[in-house]
């Protein structure tokens, strides 16, 4: 039985998104016989490149994917190198851990609640500095070039990239190999990037190229911050793939096809820029050079991180500011009264899509943390390791854009007779719950004292025995974090649930973004809230039992800690 | 009760590391000595079943005449003390006895060996009542009186590794395996704990297994000494 738990992780990463792939590829040639296209063509092609401002579209998220990585791996990169080993470091590094729970679409409401003309920011500063008694009509949200919509992608990423990095680090000895690079006199970023830097980036790599996958297909944040005219590649997908005519799935078919490409060139050209830089610092490193004036580049390295996690926050208060506000007119920076009519009017229009959340949500999780555990538990018992090329396919669906895969997947959900059920549904969610539950749980897993478990079995303990008994309770709160973060995951996803659940399945999340263009900032201050709020208490629960459960027990807190 | 060790050979990739044929009696103890990366806790691991793949070993390992070479660790009765207690976290340490009692039919008024003495079970009862009893009257035996209900991690260095020693001998083991037990404890505590060890050892009979890189140790044992490396 455990020995198929690898296998079955397997079909579950890679089925959907292979089945899914095909089932785009067909009738992107105009074969999808359940649509009436019976003979490949490339008509739905024909069609898509006339489509107005096409090109435009796939240029934004090209450019998308690659600035949003870009200056998220670059701020990583220099507060690492600039900060690490200091007290600033630290509490950075306290205050970015919980912005990983909080969903694309609510932290894009907040940076539009901050940086939107009427938004808080300019509140602050008028009329005073700026002299308007009204909102500027100018385009900060929805820029032309999705500005905007890149810092919403990359405020999110650098908690991400960050968290990643920092643990890969202790792996790679930074503090010794940091230490030897400025005792030849070396500056600190200088130094870091040459000694640790080139250790600790091969491990990033595949987090790297999620980002720019997500970046370059978000759909949701897009819709949120992005441009509109036209919209980027998988905004616009979206648009095809619910038109009324049938006949409009053929070309958003190709455009998935397209986005794939897209995707695909942004990889591709952060392969070559890789090569180069690569180059670049074979040069610098051997110059001699020490770079010991790093002050300023310091300074901003502390600053962009700082601003990161503050845009987050300040729009995550505004968030929760806007869903209690009464009267709130434009200058004023906070509102004239607090109350909870909002909440009380929404409330009967929240039940349902949260309970449907939390009910996709727990049960993507609970499969997701059930095949995780099966797969390291057959790894201990058979003293195998997972590496290399299983590691691809574990981010797989991390990596394959969204937009190029799901589409097809609805498809052959509603060729099967599965089209939006709950099962298809959460089906669709473990593909995205699996990998990240998997990747926080494999590492406190394999760093579990072996001995532990060979005492047990050497007092007659079957393998069953030991699981239950000593290996899970062990590694309790490392199993509740994981189930967290796949929850989070889980509540966050928009693509999957609008297109596999067809609009039958409304979610706080789907519902939030339908908001976003009507504009009612009080109840997408209520939406977006419970939205952040759910993937939080994920990990209050994933905290307090194993607190709780083990208050009596010393070495118990003392590892979870 | 006797642990024989015929034509052990332990390799890994071309080079042998350990080669070694040895007979222990009941109450015996074999001392193996050598220092880091010689492979003695390897050989732990062949006779307890817990060897990694990437090593390959031939010869056969028998407990009391049962060819135990290729059994599940589980099945062995080869119990292993380790250089730290062991005592898992999560459990008080009255827990971690109980785990160690094997469940299953009471049938009283028999001593049997491998069991604290003054106890008559065979096998443990199935009631709970017995149980507690059979661990509570092992930590009497360790001088743990009263600890049932203690977080292992607030116990003294000394006061563990007895009450792992009790943990491992609830489960009726057939023979000892003891990986470099002693060797992080302070001096005198050190003394005390390998002479309970060894004595309850002899009490019950049992087979020894000793890994030491410690000369004092192997003295105590009082029997043989195989050097490796």
């Amino acid at each position: 039985m455990l020995a198929l738990a690898p296998t079955l992780a397997i079909l579950v990463l890679a089925g959907p998104i292979l089945i899914g792939l095909l089932a785009t590829a067909l009738p992107a040639f105009n074969y999808f016989p359940a649509l009436g296209g019976s003979q490949f063509s490339l008509d739905p092609w024909r069609e898509l490149v006339v489509m107005p401002g096409l090109w435009r579209s796939a240029l934004i998220s090209l450019a998308a994917g690659l600035v949003t990585a870009f200056i998220a791996l670059t701020s990583v990169a220099a507060f690492m190198a600039g900060w690490s080993q200091t007290r600033l470091f630290r509490s950075i590094q306290h205050l970015v851990s919980p912005l990983l729970a909080v969903p694309h679409a609510a932290t894009a409401f907040g940076l539009a609640f901050l940086l939107a003309p009427s938004g808080w920011l300019m509140r602050l500063v008028s009329p005073e500095l700026t002299g308007f008694s009204r909102p500027p009509d100018w385009l900060i949200v929805h820029d032309t070039f999705g500005l905007t919509m890149m810092a919403g992608l990359i405020v999110k990423e650098i908690p991400f990239l960050f968290l990643i990095a920092l643990a890969a680090l202790p792996q790679v000895r930074p503090h010794d190999f940091a230490a030897t690079a400025t005792s030849l006199g070396y500056g600190r970023i200088a130094g870091f990037l040459h000694a640790v830097w080139p250790q600790l980036y091969p491990q990033l790599r595949l987090a790297v190229f999620a980002v720019i996958a997500y970046s370059s297909s978000a759909v949701d944040v897009a819709i949120i911050l992005g441009p509109t005219n036209p919209a980027p590649l998988a905004v616009r997908l979206v648009g095809w793939m619910n038109d009324p005519d049938l006949k409009m799935r053929f070309v958003a078919s190709a455009g998935a096809l397209l986005q794939l490409a897209v995707t695909a060139a942004a990889l591709l050209l952060w392969l070559s820029a890789e090569r180069l830089a690569g180059l670049i610092h074979g040069c610098v490193r051997v110059s001699g050079r020490r770079f010991t004036r790093e002050k300023t580049a310091r300074a901003v390295s502390a600053g962009a991180i700082s601003m990161a996690a503050f845009a987050v926050f300040a729009g995550l208060a505004l968030l929760a500011l806007w869903s209690l506000a009464g009267y709130w007119a434009f200058p004023d920076a906070l509102p004239r009264s607090i109350t909870a009519a909002t909440w009380m009017h929404e409330m009967p229009v929240l039940g349902r899509p949260l309970g449907i959340t939390v009910a996709i949500g727990l049960s993507a999780t609970l499969i997701a943390v059930a095949i995780t555990l099966a797969c390291l538990e057959f790894e201990t018992r058979t003293a195998a390791r997972v590496k290399g090329r299983a590691l691809m396919i574990l981010y797989l669906p991390l990596i394959v854009p969204q937009a190029s895969f799901v589409f097809g997947l609805q498809l052959s959900f509603l060729w099967v007779g599965l089209g939006a059920s709950f099962g298809a549904l959460v089906l669709a969610h473990l593909v995205f719950v699996l990998p990240y539950v998997m990747l926080s749980l494999a590492e406190p897993w394999h760093a579990a004292d072996p001995r532990y478990a060979r005492a047990a079995r050497s007092m007659g303990a079957s393998q069953n025995l030991v699981f239950w008994r000593i290996r899970a309770p062990m590694a309790l709160a490392a199993i509740l974090v994981a189930a967290a973060v796949g929850f989070a995951v889980s509540v966050g996803q928009y693509l999957p649930t609008l297109l596999i659940g067809a609009g039958r399945w409304p979610t706080v999340t789907t519902e939030a973004v339908a908001l976003a263009s009507g504009g009612d900032r009080r109840v997408i201050g209520v939406f977006a809230f419970v939205q952040m709020g759910l993937p939080f208490l994920g990990f209050v629960l994933a905290t307090l039992v194993p607190a709780i459960a083990f208050a009596r027990r010393r070495d118990m807190r003392a590892a979870n800690a | 009760m006797s642990l024989e060790l015929d034509d052990i050979s332990i390799r890994l990739q071309d080079r042998e590391l350990i080669s070694l044929s040895a007979s222990i009696g009941p109450g015996e103890v074999l001392t193996v000595m050598g220092p880091s990366g010689s492979g003695k806790s390897t050989l732990l691991a062949f006779v307890a079943g817990f060897l990694d793949p990437a090593f390959t070993a031939s010869g056969t390992v028998r407990l009391d005449g049962l060819e135990i070479t290729n059994m599940p660790a589980n099945l062995r009765r080869t119990a292993m003390l380790f250089q730290d207690p062991m005592l898992f976290p999560h459990m008080s340490v009255g827990e971690n006895l109980l785990f160690a009692i094997r469940a299953g039919r009471a049938i009283p008024g028999k001593v049997e060996a491998g069991f604290p003495s003054g106890i008559t079970k065979q096998r443990a009862g199935a009631s709970w009542a017995d149980r507690r009893k059979i661990a509570e009257a092992a930590l009497d035996e360790a001088g743990l009186h009263g600890f049932f209900d203690r977080d292992p991690a607030t116990l003294s260095g000394g006061q563990k590794a007895r009450a792992a020693l009790m943990r491992v001998l609830l489960s009726q083991p057939g023979a000892l395996l003891l990986d470099e037990p002693f060797s992080k404890l302070d001096t005198d505590r050190r003394a005390r704990v390998r002479d309970f060890v060894f004595e309850e050892a002899r009490q019950r009979k049992l087979p020894v297994l000793l890994v030491t890189h410690d000369a004092a140790d192997a003295q105590a044992a009082g029997g043989a000494v195989v050097t490796l490396g």
